[in-house]
């Protein structure tokens, strides 16, 4: 457990995502699909790179790979400096925290306020006081623009607040990655590009690589990179942008 | 200088998801508290039964008992040869005896003429035989014969006596065929096996009862000096005394007695089932709240999950749902229980108390109540699956 969480600690001028051929399969015998075909992918430090494709192309299911949400069954996955091929529940648990994830669907907690949202995420940061974790969480809370919305529940804002809420409870926790779902599919145009230019500047501070799935084409001006997910397969993964 | 304890303070995150839906804890909490009452009530009687059935027994100037070993409670008690309670005396720490009988006989409701079955204690006037202050003085009384001393809370079927006497009417009546006058009152309370009680001298007694040979006993009070053991005295009477008489000490003969009444019939049986139906009620109610309060955060625990939270941490949030219902369903269970046995004190005369051992055992079991509901509700969050909130 040292070792894994060093390993995070010590990540300097690597990668912070490394794929090869990576291959993922849903069911057994007859019915088992492949969804990822020998995937290569690397991601730099404060990187942003957008993922686009079709819907089934197993652009979500790369994203929960990385994510360390799911077990790697096929190739090399380094994620942080974390191999995850073979890795143990304990060792993925303890990565996720140093991974930021963004939903489509917001899913913030109901029975708490946009300040307790995000200090969910600063509680997961050893060694510090209630009152300094509360601090964080409303600093990021301030940093999205919603200082004077902390007390209010999710029922309570708009779409993109609960959205902003959700980028700030994922910076919270000072993740090395950010995996984010289409996180401006329910947002209208002005408010998409706002989430995105806030994601994409408070990831550039912080030095934080930022996987984003989007179909939205509004945002592709905003990207490092823009790769092409088909039928498993991951085109322009090495190249600028295409 | 730093506050270690707000670096373990966290979110109240099962108190917020408890409170969330006000109307379905409150549905909660009132399940919970119904469980709590129902189990309150069923070992309130168990054990205000129970405790009547000793009422005399408590009453009893003595430190320890003597009684037949064919006895078997104070309904059904055999005699034994007076004299082992003289041989007691050659114990150093003996300070005094007293004889008593004790047999159930027909008295004459002076009203409507109806018999009823009364307990009859017999005992000689200027013995010491209750543990009450005033009671000295009415035993004086009895030194007459064909007198009496009525229990007036006994059932209002044997007529109404405590009324008559009061009113300074002279009470005359029958037991057991003959003559007797009421010269006065005392309070011991009805039990499982009688529902009236009379005290009367050993002379007036044997006159009742002829067939009661004079030199028998069925119950010898014995009274040691100040500062005795009365756990080892009770230990050296039954080692020098014949196999016809058994020494009890004052605690043992309250057992003994509540022992017949646990073990040969089915009245503890009856209300420990009682309390368990409540405690399975309980159960139930708990684990719906508790499992449909999962099922509906599910999707938010696995949001947890995918930030790096622990399945243990989960775990932990719902174990405090678990005991922050017990403790808010135990409560007003209390006090409920503490108003109903008070109403039922004053209504039926059952001695029902709230005692520690109540209190803490029924704490105990709702707490187990929720707490295992807890648990059983935790299967529900290993289908928390971060993948699939992508």
């Amino acid at each position: 457990m040292v070792k894994e969480n060093n390993s995070i600690n010590n990540f300097k001028n690597l990668k912070t995502v490394s794929i090869n051929n990576l291959s993922h399969f849903y069911g057994k015998n007859e019915n088992k699909k492949q969804v990822l075909n020998q995937v290569n992918l690397n991601i730099d430090k404060g990187e942003l790179v957008l993922l686009k494709g079709p819907s089934g192309c197993g652009k979500t299911t790369l994203l929960t790979l990385i994510g360390a949400l799911r077990t790697c069954q096929k190739g090399d996955l380094t994620v942080l400096n974390n191999q995850l091929n073979g890795a143990s529940r304990k060792t993925r648990q303890i990565l996720r925290r140093s991974i930021g994830m963004i939903f489509q669907g917001h899913n913030l907690l109901r029975c708490l306020t946009a300040e307790q949202n995000v200090q969910m995420g600063a509680d997961l940061i050893k060694g510090l006081t209630y009152l300094q974790r509360r601090e964080i969480a409303r600093n990021w809370l301030s940093a999205v623009g919603l200082e004077e919305h902390h007390k209010k529940l999710p029922n309570d804002l708009s779409g993109g607040q609960k959205q902003r809420v959700a980028i700030a409870r994922a910076l919270s926790a000072n993740p090395k990655l950010l995996l984010a779902d289409e996180p401006t599919s329910a947002l209208d145009s002005v408010t998409g590009r706002e989430i995105v230019t806030l994601l994409r500047k408070l990831a550039k501070e912080q030095n934080c690589s930022v996987l984003m799935v989007t179909h939205d084409p509004r945002i592709s001006d905003m990207a490092d990179r823009i790769l092409n997910m088909e039928d498993g397969k991951i085109y322009g993964a090495h190249s600028e942008l295409i | 200088m730093s506050f270690s304890f707000l670096k373990f303070r966290k979110i109240p995150l099962a108190w917020l998801l408890l409170t969330r839906q006000p109307l379905r804890l409150a549905v909660a909490i009132a399940g919970i508290s119904f469980a709590g009452i129902l189990m309150f009530m069923q070992l309130g009687f168990r054990d205000g039964l129970f405790d009547t059935s000793v009422t005399i027994h408590k009453l009893l100037d003595a430190d320890l008992v003597l009684i037949s070993p064919r006895s078997k409670s104070s309904i059904s008690m055999s005699g034994f040869p007076k004299r082992r309670l003289i041989q007691t005396l050659a114990v150093e720490d003996v300070e005094k005896t007293a004889p008593v009988n004790l047999n159930y006989l027909l008295w004459r409701n002076p009203e409507n003429l109806k018999t009823r079955s009364i307990l009859a204690l017999g005992f000689n006037p200027s013995d010491s035989l209750l543990l009450d202050e005033g009671f000295a003085k009415k035993a004086y009384k009895l030194r007459n014969p064909s007198r009496v001393l009525f229990d007036k809370l006994s059932r209002p079927e044997f007529g109404p006596i405590e009324q008559w006497f009061l009113s300074e009417k002279k009470v005359e009546t029958e037991v057991a065929g003959k003559r007797v006058i009421v010269e006065g009152l005392v309070e011991l309370g009805p039990s499982f096996g009688a529902d009236g009680n009379l005290i009367t001298s050993r002379e007036t007694f044997l006159r009742l009862f002829p067939a009661n040979p004079p030199g028998s006993i069925e119950i010898g009070l014995v009274k040691l000096k100040k500062g005795s053991d009365p756990e080892l005295i009770s230990r050296i009477l039954n080692n020098s005394l014949p196999n016809d008489v058994r020494v009890l000490t004052k605690k043992q003969f309250i057992e003994f007695e509540k022992n017949y009444w646990k073990n040969s019939t089915a009245i503890g049986f009856i209300f420990s089932l009682g309390a368990l139906m409540g405690f399975v009620v309980g159960c139930v109610v708990v684990y719906q709240i508790l499992y449909s309060d999962v099922t509906d955060h599910l999707p938010e625990y696995a949001t947890l999950l995918a930030m790096g939270y622990r399945l243990k941490s989960l775990f932990f949030v719902v174990a405090r749902e678990g005991f922050l219902l017990a403790l808010f369903g135990y409560l007003p269970a209390y006090f409920s229980g503490q108003i109903l046995y008070s109403v039922i004190r004053s209504s039926t005369k059952l001695p029902i108390i709230m005692d520690a051992d109540k209190t803490i055992l029924i704490f105990v079991l709702v707490l187990v109540m929720c707490m295992g509901s807890a648990a059983v509700a935790m299967r529900k969050l290993v289908d928390a699956d971060p993948a699939e909130i992508f």
